[in-house]
C-alpha cells in the first residue's frame, strides 16, 4: 500500500494531531518568538526591582503564550479525538491552577500569621 | 482490520473498504489520546513542583537572591535553543507525513541538536550556582529550583534520548506507519516540555529577578 491514499484519508478525517495547517504554524512561531522576546526585553532593561505592572505583563504574556503553543503546536482544538482531549487540558488546567495558586495563597498567608511575635514568646494567628 | 477485506472471484483480486482506513486511524487516535493523557498527568508533577518553588522562592536562608545569581542572558540563549528546537521539529512534520525520509531525520537531527545545546548551557549553569556556593543546599529556594528546573532538563534529556533512537529507527525501518505514530507522541512531548520551559522561564528567572 503507497502512503499517498492513506495520507489523503487522514487529512479527509479532519484529524488535526501531530500536523496542524502549515500558516497556522507559521503565524504559532512568529508569536511564540515575539511572546518570548518581549518579556526578556522587558526584564533585561530593567535594574533591581521593577514596578508591579512589569510582574502582571510577564505572567500575562506567558499565559498567552502557553496559549499559542498548545494551539498552534499541539493542535487542540475542540474536534480532535472527539473533544477528550480538550477536555483533558481543561480539567488539568483547572487542577495546576488549585495545585499552584491554592499552595501560595494558603502558605503566604499561614507564614505571615505564623511569624513571631515581637517581645514575646506567643505564636499564632494574628488579631 | 484482519477481516475487512472482500475477494473478488472472478477475478482474484483484493478489494479493501474503506473503513479499514478508520480503522488503522482510530488505533493511532487511541494512542494519541492516551499519550495526551500521560502530559497531563506530567504536567500535574510540574505543577506541584511550581507550587512548593512558589512557596518557597522567597525563603534565601540568608544566601544568595536570584539577582544574584541569575544570568538573564545564559537564561535568553537556553530559552532560544529550546523554543527554535520546538519549531524545527515543526519542520520536521510534513515531511515525515509524506513520508520523505531524508528531510524528516535532517530536521529532527537539528532538533537533537538544538535540546543537546540546551541541556549543556543548562548544566553549565548548575555546575556554576554549585561552583559558587549556590548548590541545591543553601536554601530551600535552592532546593526548589534545583529540583523544578533538573526536573525539566531531565525530561528534555529523555526526550534527546527518545530523538536518537527514532533517527536510528528511522534509517533501519523507512518511516512506516508505527514509526509516523511515535514521532507524533515525540513532537507532542517536546513541545510539551517548551510549555513548562515559559513557565521556568517567567516565574523562575524573569520574575526571580525583578521581585
Amino acid at each position: 500500500m503507497s502512503t499517498e491514499p492513506y495520507d489523503a484519508a487522514l487529512h479527509a478525517h479532519g484529524d488535526t494531531h501531530g500536523h496542524g495547517s502549515r500558516l497556522g504554524y507559521r503565524i504559532g512561531s512568529l508569536l511564540a518568538i515575539v511572546l518570548t522576546v518581549v518579556p526578556f526585553w522587558l526584564v533585561m532593561s530593567q535594574d533591581g526591582p521593577a514596578p508591579g505592572w512589569i510582574a502582571a505583563v510577564i505572567f500575562a504574556l506567558a499565559l498567552v503564550q502557553i496559549v499559542v503553543h498548545v494551539v498552534c503546536f499541539l493542535h487542540l482544538d475542540t474536534r480532535s479525538e472527539g473533544g477528550w482531549t480538550l477536555l483533558a487540558f481543561l480539567f488539568t488546567a483547572v487542577i495546576v491552577v488549585i495545585t499552584i495558586g491554592g499552595s501560595i495563597w494558603v502558605m503566604f498567608h499561614l507564614n505571615t500569621n505564623m511569624m513571631p511575635m515581637p517581645g514575646g514568646g506567643h505564636i499564632g494567628p494574628v488579631r | 482490520m484482519t477481516d475487512h477485506a472482500l475477494s473478488a472471484p472472478e477475478t482474484g483480486t483484493t478489494w479493501h473498504l474503506a473503513e479499514q482506513e478508520d480503522h488503522d486511524h482510530g488505533g493511532n487516535g487511541a494512542t494519541v489520546l492516551g499519550f495526551w493523557i500521560y502530559l497531563m498527568s506530567d504536567a500535574l508533577i510540574f505543577a506541584s513542583l511550581f507550587a512548593m518553588f512558589g512557596v518557597v522562592s522567597t525563603s534565601y536562608a540568608g544566601g544568595p537572591v536570584p539577582r544574584e545569581i541569575f544570568d538573564l542572558k545564559l537564561v535568553a540563549l537556553n530559552t532560544a535553543f529550546l523554543l527554535a528546537s520546538s519549531i524545527t521539529f515543526g519542520e520536521a512534520m510534513p515531511h515525515m507525513e509524506a513520508g520523505r525520509v531524508g528531510p524528516t531525520r535532517f530536521w529532527l537531527a537539528i532538533t537533537g541538536l538544538l535540546g543537546l545545546a540546551f541541556v549543556g548551557v543548562e548544566l553549565y549553569e548548575f555546575s556554576h550556582l554549585i561552583a559558587e556556593g549556590a548548590g541545591p543546599q543553601r536554601s530551600a529556594f535552592l532546593s526548589a529550583f534545583f529540583t523544578l528546573v533538573g526536573t525539566h532538563g531531565a525530561h528534555v534529556t529523555v526526550g534527546l534520548i527518545w530523538i536518537a533512537a527514532s533517527l536510528v529507527q528511522i534509517g533501519q525501518h523507512g518511516l512506516i506507519q508505527p514509526m509516523k505514530r511515535r514521532l507524533i507522541c515525540l513532537s507532542m512531548f517536546w513541545h510539551f516540555l517548551d510549555i513548562i520551559w515559559i513557565g521556568v522561564f517567567t516565574f523562575v528567572y524573569l520574575y526571580g529577578v525583578i521581585r
